[in-house]
């Protein structure tokens, strides 16, 4: 490894990266339109539907059949009472039903609750309030959606970027130098991690202008959280681009990893509820442990010994990953 | 300097290089000739390491191609695309900082005549211009030896010209030259030295001027096909080959034939007489031409 050919090959991509203003530009602005565009569409607070979490069951069940049937509530069996009941704080949740012990938890300021409220009173259960503020939709997303602007950088940035590398010629032309695979690997991924870096610093400082959103952890942590994922995805990317010399192919194929993580990694919305088949497929994805942990300490504030278990599986993420694309790497 | 022992190159079904040998000695200027699809480039891009032989032994210096090689060598590829967003003065830097040995910039810049764009986007250059860059990224780390594949296709006649200028200067410089090309005229122009290959295989080996007197002792006269009887038939000294609406007539002894030529009242207005060219001897070695 020499150090001076990986730092002229990290210039050389930082240049290139940084003049090509037309996707410097979209790679700023997009993110912030989105989180813009959700915060405008939510500000009203109206959700179409009703969340409630079923917790235990009883006889009761029976009793208040009725109320379960009603239209446009979305009850959701759960089995963490505590868990839950945050969430009730949050107004992530709208009610939850204890049905064991003929109880239910309600937000006093959440209006929907409210309304759940009025139409589970003929029921008698007992009512147990919080008061947690409320954690928009927005505060929700933000999260996901700087998540999603890594995961495009990182695999377009890396895979795309090093397949049209090959095919017009730059490897080759490479590679007849002294300069290692090594060394142009490390390159590129050094340069899109500070880039990812840099980029997600100002799409967040420039969101929190526009929209206001809930942060109580740490920022060192987050960052971490982010490093970790973007690693993990800029090595997907580096195993897209090991062998592929089709710029058409790398694009399918990018695509083909990127919408189902961006769909199925809790980016838009959370995934409880959904089929088990799809929870287990949300955990071989990078996007989903990076999302939760990032999320966790933004809404949260969870600390380090909270976010271990997923910053322990970016990481297995990125090693499995990183090996298997360069030991794979062909220069042509 | 570069030996190559047996050379094989095969993809599924097709021989691209089919068991050539051959020995570049340090000085001289190498050329591998042929049309389109005889298996120059993938024979270069294998002595270049860029490319493994399905078969076959390279040795640079009589050791394997390696990091030694890769320091002391200098490629200007085909095909080549230069990283995007980048100034001709910031590629140059960046692959100096490659090699552990280097030409200072400034000689470079005059060498190649880099001057008037060096400070442009290499997106924003010339056909003429990117050749002469690639041409410096080649010489960037003084090479033992330097291969140039095909530098002058697609360039036009002043560009072309302004690239034998160089060659030649990196000649001076007792360097080591590997050119590929189908033009003869550069060949025979620049090369002490040259194969001509065809279907992956070598038909003809040796000094330029010296092949062309071994395989040939006779002129080329050239007659529009139009000035000639259609009963035409040749003197006893040459023999006809008709071609492109000319008819090439090859002649040992020019005189007698133009002789015979008069003597059959064919208008001479529009005769040429030249020597042959290592076109002909393709042409005589294969039976077709070059660039067909």
């Amino acid at each position: 490894m020499s150090i001076r050919r990986f730092l002229a090959a990290l210039q050389a991509r930082n240049l290139e990266f940084l003049r090509d203003r037309t996707a410097l530009g979209w790679n700023l602005i997009m993110p912030v339109l989105i989180v813009m565009g959700f915060a405008f569409a939510f500000s009203t607070g109206q959700e179409e539907l009703y969340k409630v979490g079923l917790y235990g069951q009883s006889e009761q069940d029976l009793a208040i059949h009725d109320f379960l049937q009603t239209r446009y509530v979305d009850f959701i069996a759960v089995d963490e009472l505590e868990r839950m009941i945050d969430k009730v704080d949050r107004h992530q949740i709208d009610l939850l039903l204890d049905l064991k012990n003929n109880r239910y938890w309600v937000n006093s300021s959440s209006p929907k609750g409210y309304l759940l409220e009025q139409l589970l009173a003929p029921y008698q259960l007992k009512r147990e309030a919080v008061s947690g503020s409320e954690i928009r939709y927005v505060d929700w997303v933000i999260p996901g959606v700087l998540g999603m602007n890594i995961m495009f950088s990182a695999l377009f940035g890396v895979g795309y970027v090093i397949v049209r590398y090959r095919k017009n010629g730059v490897l080759k032309r490479l590679r007849a130098t002294p300069l290692s695979a090594f060394e142009f690997l490390s390159a590129q991924i050094t340069s899109r991690l500070l880039m990812i870096v840099a980029v997600t610093v100002l799409v967040y400082a420039g969101t929190n202008l526009v929209v206001d959103f809930r942060m109580v952890g740490s920022y060192w942590l987050l960052l971490l959280i982010l490093v970790l994922g973007a690693l993990s995805m800029i090595s997907v990317g580096l195993l897209v681009a090991a062998r592929i010399t089709s710029e058409e192919a790398a694009n399918g194929l990018l695509n083909l990893i990127s919408w189902p993580m961006m769909l199925l990694s809790g980016v838009w919305f959370s995934l409880e509820g959904s089929h088990p088949l799809v929870q287990n497929l949300a955990l071989a994805l990078p996007l989903t442990h990076m999302v939760d942990a990032a999320r966790v300490v933004m809404i949260e504030g969870a600390g380090l010994a909270d976010v271990t278990d997923q910053l322990f599986t970016l990481f297995l993420f990125t090693l499995c990953f990183v090996s298997i694309g360069s030991k794979t790497f062909r220069w042509e | 300097m570069i030996e190559a022992e047996n050379l094989c190159k095969h993809y599924a079904g097709v021989k691209a290089v089919d068991g050539v040998s051959f020995a570049i000695p340090r000085g001289v200027c190498f050329g591998l000739l042929g049309p389109n699809g005889a298996g120059k480039t993938t024979t270069v891009e294998m002595l270049e390491g860029i490319k493994t032989p399905s078969s076959g032994d390279i040795r640079y210096k009589g050791e394997p191609l390696g990091q030694r090689f890769r320091n002391e060598a200098g490629i200007m590829f085909q095909h080549t695309a230069l990283q995007e967003f980048i100034r001709v003065d910031e590629v140059l830097k960046m692959f100096q900082q490659f090699y552990s040995h280097t030409r200072p910039i400034k000689e470079l810049v005059e060498v190649c005549a880099l001057e008037e764009f060096l400070t442009r986007d290499t997106r924003k250059l010339s056909g003429g211009q990117k050749q002469r860059l690639l041409l410096a990224i080649a010489l960037i780390n003084d090479p033992q030896v330097v291969f140039l594949d095909e530098p002058t296709t697609g360039l036009d006649p002043q560009s072309r010209r302004n690239l034998w200028h160089q060659v030649r200067r990196i000649k001076a410089e007792n360097k080591t030259l590997v050119l590929t090309t189908h033009y003869m005229e550069e060949a025979f122009e620049l090369c002490d030295e040259i194969i001509i290959m065809d279907h992956g295989v070598i038909i003809a080996q040796g000094n330029p001027k010296e092949l062309l007197a071994n395989h040939f002792d006779n002129s080329v006269i050239t007659l529009p096909l139009s000035a000639l009887p259609a009963d035409f038939r040749a003197d006893e000294a040459s023999t006809l080959h008709p071609q492109d609406g000319q008819m090439e007539i090859l002649s040992r002894d020019v005189d007698a034939t133009i002789h015979y030529l008069a003597a059959q009242h064919i208008p001479l207005k529009q005769l040429q007489v030249r020597s042959p060219t290592l076109e002909d001897l393709f042409l005589e070695l294969t039976g077709h031409h070059l660039r067909t």
